[in-house]
C-alpha cells in the first residue's frame, strides 16, 4: 500500500523533472553566426559547443540582430540589398525589409520596431519600421557608413562613416543629424555603455578606440594597443563589447588575431587574448560568463571564459564568419 | 665511491630485499642529484632558454591552426612546453647512462652488481630512480612555464605524471641500451650528440608534423617514426587531459624493447676490459 502511494506521489514528480530536463536541453542557448562568404548562418549549440545546423540565407550576410523577445532574427543580406527577417521557431525567412543598398550593419531601437540600417554605398542611414515594413526616414551621413548603434534610452542613433572618419549623432525623435565627432581613420563599430553616458568607437586604420562623452560628444579618452611580437599595422580594432557591470571592454583587433581586454574605468589594457585569424565581432551569452568572437579568415568562433579571461575553445563554422548573436 | 647500498649477502630474496635494493639505488641517485645542484639547474636552464628566448622569436609563427589536443589557438610557448618536458627527460636519461659508463670505468658498478638480486632488476631500479629524480625537474620547469602563459588545466599536472614516468623509462632504457655498446666515456659523449639532437629536432617537439610535411615528405616520415615524437605527443595529450593511444602504444612498446635489449646486452666488464687494453 505504501509502495503504491509512493509510486503515485513520486512518479509524476519524476516525470515532470525528466520533462523539464528534456525541455531545458532542447531549448539550450544557441549562437547564430553569419557566414559572409557562404551565404549561410551557422547555429551553435552552446551546451555542446557544436554546430548543429547551417541555414541558407540571402547573399553576403553580415550584421545580425535579435528582436527583443528572441523570436526573430534580422539579417543584413548585403549583396541581396535587403534585411531579411527569420522566424527562429522554424528558421524560415518571413519577410524582407526595404533596407536600401548594401546594408552592412544595423541597430534595433529599444522600441523593438525601428531598425537603423547603414547603407554603405549610398552614404545613408535608413530607418525602417519592422512591423509595417515602411521606410520612415533616410538620413544623409558621411561616406561609407558602417557602424550603427542606438542608445539604451532610445534617444540617440549613432553611425560611423569609414571614409569621412566621423561619428554621426542622429536624434531619433526627429531623424535629424545633430552633431558629428571626428575620430581616427576608418571608424568601424560603436557601442554605448549601459547608462548611455559614454560611446566607444573603434577606428580600424587608426588603430585606436575613442571613448566619447555622450553629453558633450567630445572624445575623453583614446585607447591604443601594442601586442608584443605583432606589427602595429596589423592592430586594427573593429568589434567592441562592454560588460553590463561596467568593468570590462573587449576590443576585437582584426588581423592581429587578438582581443584586447580593457579596464572600462581606468582604460588600461589588461590583457590580449589569442583567438582565430581576423577577429571581427563579438557577443556575450546571457549571464556574460562567456564571450564569442567571429574569426573571419580562420572561419571559426572562439569562446572566451570571461571570469578566467581565457580562450577555451574555437569552433569551426562557415567561411568568413562576420556577426554573432546569442539566443538564450 | 660510497657504499650506501646495504643489502646483506645472505638476506632472503623476499619483497623487502627487492624494496631495500630499490630504495638503496634511489637514495644513491637522490644523493648524487642533491650533491650536484649545478646539474639540476643546468638541466632546467636548457629548456627554459628554449621556452623564454627561442619561443619569443617564434611567438607569432604559430597560432594558425588548431591541432590536437588543443581546443583553440595557442602561443608557441604553449606548443613547445611538452616537448621541452621530454627534452629534460631525454637529457636525464642520457646523462644517467653516461653515469653508468662512468660507474663501470670507476669500478663502482661492481659494488652494485654484488647484490644477489637479478641484474635485470638492478638495472630497472636504476632506470626508475633516474625517472623519479627527473620528475622533480619537469615539474619545476612546468611551474616556471606558468609565468610565460603555459597554463594547462590543473588536473593535467596529475594526468601527465604516468606519461612522464613512461617516457622517462623509455629514454632511460634507450640510454642504457646505448651504454651497453659503448666502451669508454669519451665515446658516449659523441653518441649523445648523434642521438640527442637528431631525436629532438626530428620530432614534433618544436614544430607540428604537418608543418614538417610542407617542407619535406621524407623528413615528415622520419619524424613520424621517431619514438621521441610519440613521447612528446603522449605528454602533450596527457597535459591537456586527453590520451593518444597511438603514442602510448609506441612509447610502451619502445620502452619494453629497449629495456629487454639493454638488460640482455649489459656487460659490466666492458669498460674494465677497455681500460686494460689501452689508455682510458
Amino acid at each position: 500500500m505504501k509502495a503504491t502511494q509512493f509510486i503515485r506521489s513520486a512518479l509524476p514528480a519524476a516525470i515532470a523533472t525528466t520533462l523539464l530536463t528534456l525541455s531545458a536541453s532542447s531549448f539550450a542557448a544557441v549562437a547564430y553566426v553569419s557566414n559572409e562568404k557562404d551565404d549561410t548562418l551557422s547555429v551553435i549549440d552552446l551546451d555542446t559547443m557544436k554546430v548543429t545546423e547551417t541555414i541558407d540565407v540571402g547573399q553576403r550576410p553580415r550584421g545580425i540582430t535579435l528582436s527583443k523577445d528572441h523570436t526573430k532574427l534580422y539579417i543584413c543580406a548585403s549583396d541581396s540589398d535587403t534585411v531579411q527577417i527569420m522566424n527562429l521557431a522554424d528558421h524560415s525567412i518571413i519577410a524582407e525589409l526595404p533596407s536600401g543598398e548594401d546594408p552592412e550593419q544595423f541597430a534595433l531601437h529599444p522600441n523593438d520596431r525601428h531598425l537603423y540600417i547603414a547603407n554603405e554605398d549610398d552614404a545613408l542611414v535608413t530607418v525602417v519600421d519592422t512591423e509595417t515594413q515602411d521606410v520612415l526616414a533616410q538620413i544623409d551621413v558621411g561616406v561609407e557608413p558602417e557602424g550603427m548603434a542606438v542608445s539604451h534610452n532610445g534617444k540617440w542613433a549613432v553611425n560611423t562613416s569609414e571614409t569621412t572618419n566621423m561619428v554621426h549623432w542622429i536624434d531619433t525623435s526627429t531623424y535629424e543629424l545633430v552633431d558629428n565627432t571626428l575620430v581616427d581613420q576608418r571608424p568601424r563599430h560603436v557601442e554605448f555603455n549601459k547608462d548611455d553616458s559614454l560611446l566607444w568607437a573603434s577606428s580600424e586604420i587608426g588603430g585606436t578606440v575613442s571613448v566619447i562623452d555622450t553629453s558633450t560628444r567630445q572624445i575623453i579618452q583614446k585607447l591604443t594597443f601594442k601586442i608584443p611580437g605583432i606589427h602595429p599595422d596589423k592592430v586594427q580594432p573593429v568589434g567592441v563589447k562592454l560588460t553590463s557591470d561596467g568593468k570590462y571592454a573587449f576590443i576585437a583587433l582584426g588581423p592581429a588575431n587578438h582581443v584586447a581586454v580593457v579596464d572600462a574605468n581606468t582604460y588600461e589594457v589588461l590583457d590580449y587574448l589569442l583567438v582565430g585569424r581576423r577577429v571581427w565581432h563579438m557577443t556575450f551569452n546571457e549571464d556574460e560568463s562567456q564571450m564569442y568572437t567571429t574569426n573571419g579568415v580562420s572561419g571559426d568562433v572562439s569562446v572566451v571564459d570571461v571570469d578566467k579571461m581565457k580562450v577555451t575553445k574555437s569552433i569551426k563554422v562557415g567561411r568568413y564568419p562576420w556577426g554573432v548573436v546569442v539566443k538564450p | 665511491m660510497n657504499n650506501r647500498i646495504n643489502i646483506e649477502a645472505k638476506a632472503p630474496l623476499n619483497n623487502a630485499a627487492y624494496f631495500s635494493c630499490f630504495y638503496g639505488i634511489l637514495s644513491r641517485e637522490f644523493l648524487r642529484f642533491v650533491s650536484q645542484r649545478s646539474r639540476f639547474f643546468s638541466a632546467l636552464i636548457r629548456p627554459l632558454l628554449w621556452l623564454v628566448v627561442f619561443a619569443a622569436g617564434f611567438r607569432a609563427a604559430l597560432g594558425i591552426a588548431i591541432i590536437e589536443p588543443y581546443e583553440t589557438y595557442i602561443t608557441y610557448e604553449v606548443y613547445i612546453a611538452p616537448g621541452l618536458c621530454c627534452m629534460i627527460l631525454l637529457f636525464n636519461g642520457m646523462q644517467s647512462s653516461l653515469s653508468m659508463v662512468y660507474d663501470r670505468e670507476m669500478g663502482s658498478m661492481r659494488v652494485l652488481l654484488m647484490s644477489p638480486l637479478p641484474r635485470g632488476f638492478l638495472l630497472i631500479c636504476k632506470l626508475a630512480a633516474t625517472a623519479l629524480i627527473s620528475l622533480a625537474q619537469v615539474y619545476t620547469f612546468l611551474a616556471i612555464a606558468l609565468f610565460v602563459g603555459v597554463d594547462p588545466p590543473l588536473l593535467g599536472y596529475l594526468a601527465v605524471l604516468p606519461a612522464l614516468i613512461l617516457v622517462a623509462l623509455m629514454l632511460g632504457a634507450l640510454g642504457l641500451f646505448m651504454s651497453s655498446w659503448i666502451k669508454q666515456l669519451e665515446n658516449f659523449a659523441g653518441v649523445m650528440n648523434f642521438v640527442i639532437f637528431p631525436m629532438f629536432f626530428l620530432s614534433s617537439a618544436l614544430y607540428p608534423l604537418w608543418k614538417m610535411r610542407e617542407a619535406s615528405e621524407w623528413l615528415y616520415w622520419l619524424c613520424s617514426v621517431n619514438p621521441f615524437t610519440h613521447a612528446t605527443e603522449l605528454v602533450r595529450h596527457a597535459l591537456y587531459l586527453k590520451i593518444s593511444w597511438e603514442a602510448f602504444a609506441v612509447v610502451a612498446g619502445t620502452t619494453l624493447v629497449f629495456s629487454v635489449l639493454a638488460i640482455k646486452g649489459f656487460n659490466p666488464q666492458r669498460g674494465m676490459k677497455a681500460k686494460g687494453k689501452g689508455p682510458a
